[in-house]
C-alpha cells in the first residue's frame, strides 16, 4: 500500500481481504486467455434480422443478399457489434463454460462487493464476420485496479479482454472493465410521515398533559390548593371543589393494574392484537395507555412498566408503556 | 443508399443527430435480439427490485445504435474498425436516446467519430467509432 495521500485511492476494508483479491487477479491474469464455449450457432441471417430489426439498422450489407454481394463485402455480413451476441449463453445459461473472471467475481461478491457497474466497452473488429462461421470466444483478465472511492462507494476496477475466433483467426475483441463496488448504505430519506389516524381531544382542560408528553414528560393534574392528584384531568378537583389548577411531574415508572388484549375490531393505525391498560402509577393515580415491546401473552397484572414517548408522525407523540426489570 | 467519400468528410464534420424513443418494444426487443436475457431489461418488477427506475438498454444494445448511428450516416459499405464506449447513467424505458456526434480525426483512410449518447439524465455513453471507407 502506498503511504501518499493519493486522491480517490481508498483504505482496503481488510489488507487481508485486499491481498487475497491482489493474489487471485494474479493468478487468473498469468492464466492467460482462456477458451470458452463455441457459439450455439453459427453466424447466420435469422440472428441478424433480428438485430438489425431490433436496433432499427437498415444497412443492406447485413440483410441483402443481392447488394451485399455487390457491395465491398461480396456477400453479407454480420453487423461488427454482434460479435458478442454469437456467443452470448443465452435464456438458461447454456453449456456455461468458466471464464478466468469469474473467481475474482465471486470473492468479491462474498467481501460484500455486491454492486457491479459496467464502465467501459472497448471492441475492435479485424474484419466482419460472414454467414456460416461458428465463433469461439477466449477470455484474458488483464487488470485489478482499487480499492477506489467512487460515486457509487469503495470498488474495484475488473478488466478483461475477450477475443472472437473463427478458427485460429482473431475476428474482433472487446476489452471490457466493470466496478465492483460496496454499495453505500442507504440514507434514511427525510420523508413525510403519513398521519397517524388517532388523534387525542385536546381541549383546555387537558392541553398541559399533551404538551408535557411532546416534551418528554408525564405531567399529572394537581389541585392547587389541596394539592391532591388527578388524572384524567378535570375542571374542579373532586376533593375540595376548588378550581385552581396545577400539575406535578411523574417518575414515568408504574405497573400493570389491569388490562384488556383487543383483538377486534380492527383499528386504524394499530395491527391488532394490542394491549390497552390501566397503569398504577407510585404517585396514587392510574392512567390509560398501550403496553408496547411485549407480545399480549406476556403482558400480566403488576408487570412493571415505564413510560416511552413514540413520535406517531410529525405533530403527534403518545405516551407508551414498556416493560421494565422489577 | 450511398456511402459517402473521402470529400464528403473533414475534421469537425457534424453528424445529423438520431432521436430513439426507447419505449419498452425497443428495450426488450433489443435485448433480446442480442441474446441478453438479464430481468433488468425486459422485466420492469425485478429492474425496480433492484433499485432501477425501469428496465434499461443493455450495453450490446449501446453499442449496436451506437454503430447503426455511424453507419445510417457514412453509408452501408463503410467499414466499421472499432467502436470505443464509456457509459454513463442507465438508459430507461420511457426515455429518449440523442444520438450526436462529430468528426475528430481524418488519418490514412480511418476516420474517428466522436459519439455521445444522452437521455435525460446525462450521458448515456460516450465515446468514439473508427471507420475506413471503401477503397
Amino acid at each position: 500500500m502506498s503511504t501518499t495521500a493519493e486522491p480517490g485511492v481508498a483504505e482496503p476494508a481488510a489488507t487481508g481481504v485486499h491481498e487475497r483479491f491482489t493474489a487471485l487477479a494474479e493468478r487468473q491474469i498469468e492464466l492467460g486467455e482462456v477458451r470458452g464455449a463455441a457459439a450455439a450457432d453459427p453466424v447466420n441471417l435469422p440472428m441478424i434480422r433480428h438485430w438489425t430489426a431490433a436496433m432499427g439498422d437498415a444497412n443492406p450489407v447485413y440483410t441483402d443478399a443481392a447488394f451485399a454481394g455487390a457491395s465491398v463485402h461480396g456477400e453479407i455480413v454480420a453487423p461488427p457489434a454482434m460479435a458478442q451476441v454469437w456467443t452470448m449463453p443465452g435464456l438458461g445459461g447454456g453449456k456455461g463454460g468458466t471464464s478466468p473472471v469469474d473467481e475474482l467475481m465471486v470473492a468479491l461478491d462474498e467481501d460484500g462487493f455486491t454492486g457491479v457497474v459496467a464502465t467501459n466497452c472497448e471492441q475492435t473488429y479485424h474484419r466482419y464476420a460472414r454467414l456460416g462461421e461458428r465463433l469461439v470466444p477466449a477470455t484474458r483478465m488483464t487488470g485489478l485496479a482499487g480499492p477506489k472511492t467512487t460515486a457509487l462507494g469503495v470498488g474495484y476496477f475488473v478488466t478483461w479482454l475477450v477475443t472472437w475466433y473463427s478458427e485460429d483467426e482473431p475476428v474482433a475483441e472487446m476489452m471490457f472493465r466493470v466496478l465492483k463496488f460496496r454499495p453505500r448504505e442507504e440514507k434514511a430519506a427525510p420523508e413525510e410521515r403519513t398521519r397517524y389516524p388517532l388523534r387525542p381531544a385536546v381541549n383546555r382542560d387537558t392541553a398541559f398533559f399533551w404538551e408535557g408528553v411532546q416534551e418528554g414528560e408525564l405531567r399529572i393534574q394537581k389541585c392547587g390548593d389541596c394539592g391532591e392528584l388527578r388524572h384524567p384531568p378535570g375542571p374542579v378537583c373532586p376533593s375540595c371543589r376548588s378550581a385552581n389548577r396545577v400539575y406535578a411531574v411523574a417518575s414515568g415508572l408504574g405497573e400493570v393494574y389491569s388490562f384488556v388484549v383487543h383483538h377486534n375490531p380492527p383499528v386504524p393505525g394499530i395491527e391488532t392484537p394490542f394491549v390497552v391498560a390501566v397503569i398504577a402509577l407510585p404517585e396514587g393515580i392510574r392512567v390509560v395507555g398501550n403496553v408496547v415491546e411485549c407480545s399480549p401473552e406476556k403482558v400480566g397484572i403488576g408487570m412493571p412498566v415505564r413510560v416511552e414517548y413514540r413520535e406517531m408522525d410529525d405533530e403527534l407523540t403518545l405516551p407508551m408503556w414498556v416493560p421494565r426489570e422489577s | 443508399m450511398r456511402t459517402l467519400t473521402e470529400d464528403d468528410i473533414e475534421c469537425g464534420t457534424v453528424l445529423p443527430p438520431l432521436h430513439i424513443e426507447l419505449t419498452p418494444t425497443t428495450v426488450i426487443s433489443t435485448a433480446l435480439a442480442t441474446m441478453d436475457f438479464t430481468p433488468v431489461h425486459h422485466d420492469t418488477e425485478r429492474a425496480q427490485a433492484q433499485s432501477s427506475k425501469d428496465i434499461f438498454l443493455n450495453i450490446l444494445t449501446t453499442m449496436g445504435l451506437v454503430e447503426r448511428y455511424v453507419t445510417d450516416w457514412a453509408g452501408p459499405e463503410a467499414l466499421i474498425r472499432g467502436i470505443n464506449v464509456r457509459l454513463g447513467v442507465p438508459a430507461y424505458a420511457g426515455d429518449t436516446l440523442t444520438l450526436s456526434g462529430t468528426v475528430i480525426s481524418r488519418e490514412d483512410g480511418e476516420v474517428t467519430v466522436q459519439v455521445r449518447g444522452a437521455v435525460s439524465l446525462g450521458d448515456h455513453a460516450t465515446g468514439t467509432v473508427r471507420f475506413c471507407l471503401p477503397c
